[in-house]
């Protein structure tokens, strides 16, 4: 639970941090598309070269992507894999028992493992340059028009903000309860599945019933700052599209526009 | 001085656990001054917590009547108005901060309230620097300590600008460190704001600051007076299972031995008088 390098805010300040929330969110979408729609090397390699040009102009240091992958490594490996061994095609490269290897399959796999951690890296940087709070503003603005459909985004955005708040703090707790109930002797680390698993109780309940009194004691707060749902409520930070959002909207189409031009020329 | 809260033959009861119905408290008859600094005293299940529960509107009296500045707390249409002129500071930290930024905490009252977004910038840097977390507004909130998450609340609450400030047992759940510097940050409150501020504590320390001390036991009031007065009454205390400041027993045991002391309130006035006793001999 410590490592939880994956959807953490590193709060640089960059010209990345600086953009709207909501323009990150969208381009982050797009870039993803993006990638998964390069069909040839070079156009990945130009989706390549532009993700890690905005590593780099994120600042944020280029150690914190290499561990994002660090949780996810296996899956891409075990990606790659399965694609060396399935696919099959004309040229035939060895042979080992029952398996058999084609330039296909190293190609498909390459492509597979690349598109993954380009995955990984571009929703890491979201989540490296967009505080939570702004992310769930973008959001809710985003996805306002529904609010003409009677779906209350106000509600939907204020649950993720306060899920968000509570996840350090819960994660706090269950550790807590976890040394509280191995000082009363309970066995966690060994045994069998099912014995693990049903140690898993003693924690679960104790960390459900201070949930809902938190809960309670959450709202009496909530209710006496005079809060009463999202009408006549009005924000701080007012999200503003600026000129860094104009760059990055227009950099990302001069991606996507070379992207398209080398996947259909090359 | 006019009234800002008041309390009269205020009933109230709940069902615990096991169904059974605890009146908490009987004709209860309070009354709060508007610029006063009042602390009220009690142990545990004195009805001190649900006192000042019955003045945010958290909960309604089942009989009799409880105003602020004249308006009926068991009205709906009040109790938005009511919550704008009292803040109330709960005891635990964690449970009432509900933005992961510093900032954005201190914000949330006043979004709630419609103030225009340039207004509440200004309100939230104000009140951040009051309570001395100016330097951590875009700090992570989970991040600090038991003492700065409750100053936080605080800023919180004055960003609001309500009249009047309830601390419930706000240092209960903290460390010395943190307990001294919310402690500060009351009373900087008191002499910068002139706000009513209305502490809810079982620490004499802490109450020997109000300039009103309301002690309370089985949803009762037991003494009402000045600081002074009210920790004169040593036996008293000491049957509702309260204590007293700890220069206030010394005097006092010293006073039973027939030494000539006068009753104080804190260590600089113990000292004070002891060494002019010491002179005097």
């Amino acid at each position: 639970m410590k490592d939880l390098t994956f959807g953490q805010y590193l709060p640089y300040d960059s010209f990345i941090h600086k953009s709207d929330p909501r323009t990150k969110l969208l381009l982050t979408l797009g870039l993803i598309v993006t990638a998964f729609v390069s069909f040839n090397f070079y156009s990945l390699g130009l989706v390549i070269v532009f993700t890690i040009m905005a590593m780099i102009v994120s600042k944020v240091p280029i150690s914190f992507y290499l561990r994002s992958l660090k949780s996810i490594w296996f899956f891409v490996l075990l990606t790659a894999v399965l694609n060396v061994i399935y696919i099959k095609g004309d040229n035939l490269l060895f042979s080992f028992w029952i398996i058999k290897v084609y330039a296909e399959g190293i190609e498909k796999a390459i492509f597979i493992a690349i598109r993954i951690a380009l995955l990984i890296f571009i929703s890491s940087m979201l989540t490296y340059t967009t505080a939570p709070t702004a992310l769930t503003d973008a959001i809710e603005r985003l996805l306002s028009p529904l609010m003409k459909i009677g779906i209350d985004t106000h509600m939907f955005a204020m649950m993720m903000t306060i899920a968000i708040r509570f996840i350090p703090t819960l994660i706090e707790e269950t550790n807590k309860i976890m040394s509280a109930q191995k000082a009363r002797g309970a066995n966690m680390d060994s045994g069998s599945l099912l014995s693990r698993v049903k140690a898993i109780i003693p924690i679960l309940i104790p960390l459900l019933i201070s949930s809902v009194r938190r809960a309670k004691e959450l709202a009496d707060a909530m209710e006496c700052r005079c809060y009463h749902g999202g009408k006549g409520r009005t924000r701080m930070n007012s999200l503003k599209a600026s000129w860094r959002d104009a760059v990055c909207t227009l950099s990302a189409g001069l991606l996507l526009a070379g992207v398209i031009l080398l996947n259909v020329f090359l | 001085m006019n009234t800002l809260i008041k309390a009269e033959k205020v009933c109230f009861s709940f069902k615990d656990e096991e169904e059974n119905i605890k009146q908490v408290l009987k004709d209860f008859d309070l009354e709060i001054e508007k610029g006063s600094f009042v602390s009220i005293l009690g142990h545990n299940g004195s009805g001190k917590s649900t006192l000042a529960r019955l003045f945010n509107c958290l909960h309604i009296p089942d009989s009799g009547t409880i105003t602020v500045e004249g308006l009926d707390t068991s009205v709906e249409e009040n109790v938005f108005d009511i919550r704008n002129k009292i803040g109330l500071i709960f005891q635990n930290p964690d449970n009432q901060i509900v933005a992961s930024i510093v900032e954005e905490d201190v914000a949330f009252g006043p979004e709630n309230l419609g103030v225009p977004p340039k207004e509440i910038r200004e309100r939230v840097d104000e009140a951040l620097k009051t309570v001395g977390m100016y330097d951590y507004r875009r700090h992570e909130t989970h991040k600090l300590s038991g003492g700065q998450k409750q100053r936080v609340a605080i800023a919180g609450i004055i960003a609001m600008q309500p009249d009047c400030i309830i601390f419930d047992e706000p240092t209960a759940m903290l460390d010395p460190k943190g307990r001294a510097d919310v402690m500060k940050t009351i009373r900087k409150l008191r002499k910068e704001s002139g706000k009513t501020i209305v502490l809810i504590t079982h620490y004499m320390d802490e109450a020997v600051q109000a300039d009103r001390v309301v002690v309370m036991d089985s949803g009762k009031i037991i003494a009402d007076d000045v600081p002074q007065k009210v920790f004169s009454k040593v036996e008293l205390l000491k049957s509702v299972g309260l204590d007293v400041p700890q220069p206030t027993e010394l005097c006092y045991r010293l006073q039973k031995d027939g030494i000539n002391l006068p009753d104080v309130l804190t260590v600089d006035e113990c000292v004070k008088e002891l060494m002019k006793k010491i002179a005097e001999d």
